[in-house]
């Protein structure tokens, strides 16, 4: 069977700084196969990547509240330029930030603590998953600085616009975007076997899999959704490369090819993509409210059942995103029929968490107060929804900023509300201190509440007819009178105000982790295995002769025979 | 290299060992890949009847001399996972070396076969029935080539007696590689 | 909610503007009762000195009842949504009324080409009128677009048509509207094409039956030999 090299050294107690394994210094972290080390580097490539997907959002806002702007920090932005901007914020945002930090980072982090197990099943490739996004992440930056600059064809690439560069004016940029996009996939493939075998196999004894804490099961799902429906982009992907690199003509109507089978082969993979972000998001909303409302989840199995059923369900919508592409037209009502039935399993998850909180005993800490605002949020993003969903609607809001308010209600609570409510939620055990929950909590409001104007203008500017990656609304008599820019300038401001409030966190950040107040091994009382070692954990996460056995589910909260109102999984009956 | 093996691998709650699943969820994805290329092929070949005059100068007498010799090659990989199985390394790292023979042959004869077509003008842009016949056999070629690269890794290591239960997974890949050309081979040569 | 800010200037646009009210009411309701139900549960519930919460399985009949009422209330109004929005698709996109005339739009990088039929009333003859940037009809006329594209993907849309359909090169798309308000307003392109897609601004200029036919000689004259 499988040939086991024990570490002899395991036995013995090391800490944090562990030396008996492999290179020491800097060279311990690059080459490191520890998924704790592994989930900080997604963690901070993914937040490094935040910062400068939200400094482009910073430039283009600029430019559209105030036209010809020289922009602070940036200059003048030319038409081109725009497009490269918009286009690489949407790609970083869900290529570099959302999926590294969400699944990558926390899958990682929690996933072998959270099941009880000292690693992944295969570190190297876990090692190399890493190595290979981080190469991804920096042939992308690297395009910035081409020729002709970073690829201007929205995060969309539909061709013929995307596959001739002569037509999109950022050859270089289109092919290294391209490269970048098709590498991030290959990490993620690799990641997510690690994410699904370890959850299948390597369980503590005990640990049924009913007794697994949702968010694994979120992200392990988000991981088959995502490598059952890459396939296609990726041989969609090869074929762009092939039309822009070799002067085939996949895409090119002139030589028997079709621009619109780029559209289905991306959307397929497009649509479970937005639920392969918000099933950890989910999860992590999950285990948050969990804790801190000292309920046991209402309905752990239906929350399973309706995230598969979800799941499915997300392979058959896809063609909303091109209702007036030019599809046939019969087949737009087949897709308005899918897209409004999946509202109905979506519904029901959000009442089931809704309806944990029934009953509890809450406490608005920090990360409760992120995880309570993804709820109300999201619900804004998954009703407006529905306008998208029924053609009919759609004939009027396709390529509106309706739909770019929309998706922003979504995705905003599932990349950056979901991670500071993940990162302040596992912080104790990640750093070993506490942060400070007043700086928090001012981070959190001066966060939320700009958000939603910032994007509440843009529904209506939205509803107003205005259309999307247009540099410039002073060509368009109805979009350019004084109501339309005051809307516009709201919106910026806003942002601005956002990313000043930005830097509290990081103060915090850094404040708590050097001088913050030492986190015990379970700050927040509750019941999953993560909190059964020390903060932080060290490699190996147990001594080998620790390794925790499972008695009971993971949300045993509040039960009338204890006096504790918690029931942690690892405590013999 | 030494590497501390996680206790996390000697656990099997499903009781199928991790290796294993890990194999079969690779071959998943990379269903969905060939699955997408091969499905828009299809529609565009529908879509396109005048495509039966490019496709009638694929060779199908060399396709079916590749199909025979990797069905052959599959053939020794069952052999050595047989002879894995009876924990005889040194004999199941010869008959991966036979399978990686297989894919070598695999190999040469389809340099023929493109240099031969390449030289008569039918080249990946000449137009987009051979941009899809390059494109879909060029991205099995590749996971042949990678294919025979971890086999040799795995032979290596099974000669030394060393890591055997690989033996079987990279013929599972290999079976994969095999049912892929299975499906190539009508769609590109026979189908005309 | 649309009209406060454009108004309605084809027969469609108010069936359009019809299905976008009716998701309104019926997403509205659920978005209020959800929220309202939300926050009123955070604060009924908070944190109470010597409290403890509840152990509530999901298996409690009361508070399932809750769940899967809603639940199937979701789905009742999704279908009253499908069915209206299936209608109102049918209208714009699958059937086509009988033209009174025909119009062919070209886009392009970066900037739209109207060829008018011309005094004949009939496309693609040597009387018809080319126009860039400035559509020109007739109100309370029927008329079939056909969409094409020189290079990329374009998109013609007309927000007070409440009207949109990409632009596919090599292809040749139809449509229909008929206008009902005279007066002039903007057409945008919605699909990004490029560095000037932006600038891809157009008008669309609604005639009365006079105005129109002084347009059609004026430009005729200008054209003629």
């Amino acid at each position: 069977m499988a040939d086991t090299a024990v570490d002899v050294h395991r036995g013995e107690p090391h800490g944090h700084d562990d030396h008996h394994h492999g290179p020491q210094g800097l060279l311990k972290y690059l080459w490191s196969t520890d998924h704790k080390i592994i989930a900080m580097q997604y963690l901070f490539t993914g937040m490094a990547m935040a910062v400068i997907g939200g400094y482009m959002a910073y430039v283009f806002r600029m430019q559209l509240a105030f036209p010809g702007i020289s922009v602070p920090g940036f200059g003048q932005v030319s038409p081109g330029e725009y497009n490269s901007l918009v286009t690489n914020h949407g790609s970083i945002m869900i290529f570099w930030v959302a999926m590294p930090v969400l699944i990558a980072a926390f899958g990682n982090y929690l996933i072998p603590l959270m099941i009880g197990a000292d690693d992944m099943v295969f570190p190297r490739i876990n090692r190399l998953s890493y190595q290979i996004f981080l190469l991804s992440a920096l042939i992308l930056l690297a395009s910035f600085f081409v020729r002709g600059g970073g690829f201007g064809g929205a995060w969309t690439a539909y061709p013929p616009l995307s596959a001739v560069g002569s037509y999109n004016q950022t050859q270089i940029g289109a092919t290294m975007w391209l490269i970048a996009v098709a590498l991030e996939f290959v990490a993620f493939l690799l990641g997510g076997i690690n994410f699904i075998t370890t959850l299948m196999n390597s369980r503590a004894p005990g640990m049924k899999a009913y007794d697994i804490p949702l968010v694994c099961w979120m992200i392990v799902i988000a991981s088959i959704l995502f490598m059952l429906s890459v396939g296609p982009l990726i041989a969609g992907a090869v074929m762009l490369l092939f039309d822009q690199t070799l002067g085939t003509g996949f895409y090119d109507p002139a030589r028997g090819g079709d621009p619109v089978l780029w559209q289905h082969l991306f959307w397929f993979f497009g649509h479970p993509e937005v639920y392969v972000v918000l099933l950890p998001a989910i999860g992590i909303t999950i285990e948050v409210i969990a804790t801190f409302a000292r309920k046991k989840i209402f309905g752990y199995k239906l929350v399973l059942y309706t995230t598969v059923a979800t799941g499915v369900l997300s392979f058959f919508v896809w063609a909303h995103h091109q209702f007036v592409a030019g599809i046939d037209p019969r087949m737009a009502n087949v897709f308005t029929i899918t897209t409004l039935l999946i509202s109905v399993p979506i519904a029901e998850l959000l009442f089931v968490i809704i309806a944990t909180l029934y009953g509890g005993s809450i406490r608005l800490t920090t990360p409760m107060l992120w995880a309570l605002a993804f709820v109300a949020e999201f619900l804004i993003g998954g009703v407006t929804g529905i306008y998208l969903g029924a053609s009919g609607a759609d004939i009027y809001f396709h390529d509106t900023y309706f739909v770019l308010a929309h998706f922003h209600y979504t995705f905003f609570p599932i990349a950056i509300v979901g991670t500071f409510c993940a990162f302040t939620y596992w912080f104790p055990k990640m750093f070993g201190k506490m942060m400070n929950d007043t700086l928090g909590k001012i981070h959190f409001w001066g966060t939320i509440i700009p958000f939603n104007f910032i994007f509440i203008p843009l529904f209506v500017l939205g509803i107003g007819g205005q259309h999307r990656r247009i540099y410039n609304y002073q060509h368009f008599p109805e979009l350019a009178g004084p109501g339309m820019y005051r809307l516009r300038e709201v919106a910026t401001i806003s942002l601005l105000i956002m990313l000043a409030f930005q830097l509290v966190f990081f103060y915090n950040c850094i404040t708590s982790w050097m001088k913050g107040a030492r986190a015990g091994r379970n700050p927040w009382k509750a019941n999953t295995l993560e909190w059964t070692t020390e903060s932080p954990p060290p490699h190996g996460n147990w001594p080998p002769d620790q390794m925790p056995n499972v008695y009971r589910g993971p949300y045993e909260y509040g039960h009338p025979d204890r006096e504790e109102d918690y029931w942690p999984q690892h405590q013999p009956t | 290299m030494a590497h501390a093996k996680p206790l996390a691998t000697l656990r099997s709650a499903t009781g199928i060992p991790t290796g294993r699943l890990a194999v079969w969820w690779v071959l998943a994805s990379e269903v969905v890949i060939f699955g997408g290329l091969l499905g828009s092929y299809l529609m565009h070949r529908i879509g396109h009847p005048e495509w039966a005059e490019a496709a009638a100068h694929t060779q199908t007498w060399i396709g079916a001399l590749n199909t025979f010799v990797l069905l052959t090659s599959s053939f020794t990989a069952v052999l050595a996972h047989q002879a894995a199985e009876k924990g005889n390394g040194k004999e199941a790292a010869k008959l991966l070396g036979f399978t990686i023979l297989g894919a070598i042959t695999f190999l040469i004869v389809k340099s023929f076969e493109w240099a031969n077509e390449i030289s008569h003008g039918y080249t990946i842009t000449a137009n987009t029935f051979w941009s899809f016949y390059y494109t879909a056999a060029g991205l099995h070629a590749l996971h042949v080539i990678a294919g025979a690269i971890i086999m040799g890794v795995v032979a290596v290591d099974a000669y030394r007696g060393r890591e055997l239960h690989r033996v079987e997974l990279i013929g599972i890949y290999w079976h994969f590689v095999d049912v892929v050309w299975i499906f190539l081979f009508p769609l590109l040569y026979i189908a005309k | 909610m649309i009209e406060r800010y454009l108004i309605q200037a084809s027969t469609y646009a108010g069936s359009i503007d019809g299905i976008i009210l009716l998701v309104t009411v019926l997403v509205g309701f659920w978005f209020l009762a959800a929220e309202g139900v939300f926050f009123w549960l955070i604060w009924k519930f908070r944190e109470k000195p010597g409290l403890k919460s509840q152990y509530l399985t999901g298996k409690e009949k009361h508070i399932k009842r809750w769940i899967t009422f809603p639940h199937a209330l979701v789905l009742v109004c999704d279908v009253f949504i499908i069915i209206g929005s299936v209608r109102v698709w049918y209208d714009v996109k699958q059937q086509l009324p009988e033209a009174d005339s025909t119009i062919r739009v070209i886009g392009q990088q970066w900037a739209w080409t109207f060829q008018h039929p011309g005094p004949d009333n009939e496309l693609d003859t040597d009387d018809d009128i080319f126009t860039v940037d400035e559509l020109h009809v007739e109100v309370e006329k029927t008329y079939h677009f056909r969409l094409e594209s020189r290079d990329v993907l374009h998109s013609f849309s007309v927000p007070v048509f409440r009207l949109k359909q990409d632009a596919i090169p090599g292809r040749s798309i139809v449509g229909w509207f008929r206008a009902t308000v005279e007066g002039e307003y903007d057409v945008q392109c919605a699909e990004i094409c490029g560095i000037g897609h932006g600038v891809m601004a157009a008008r669309v200029s609604i005639e009365n039956p006079n105005q129109h036919a002084a347009w059609i000689s004026e430009s005729s004259a200008a054209i003629a030999p």
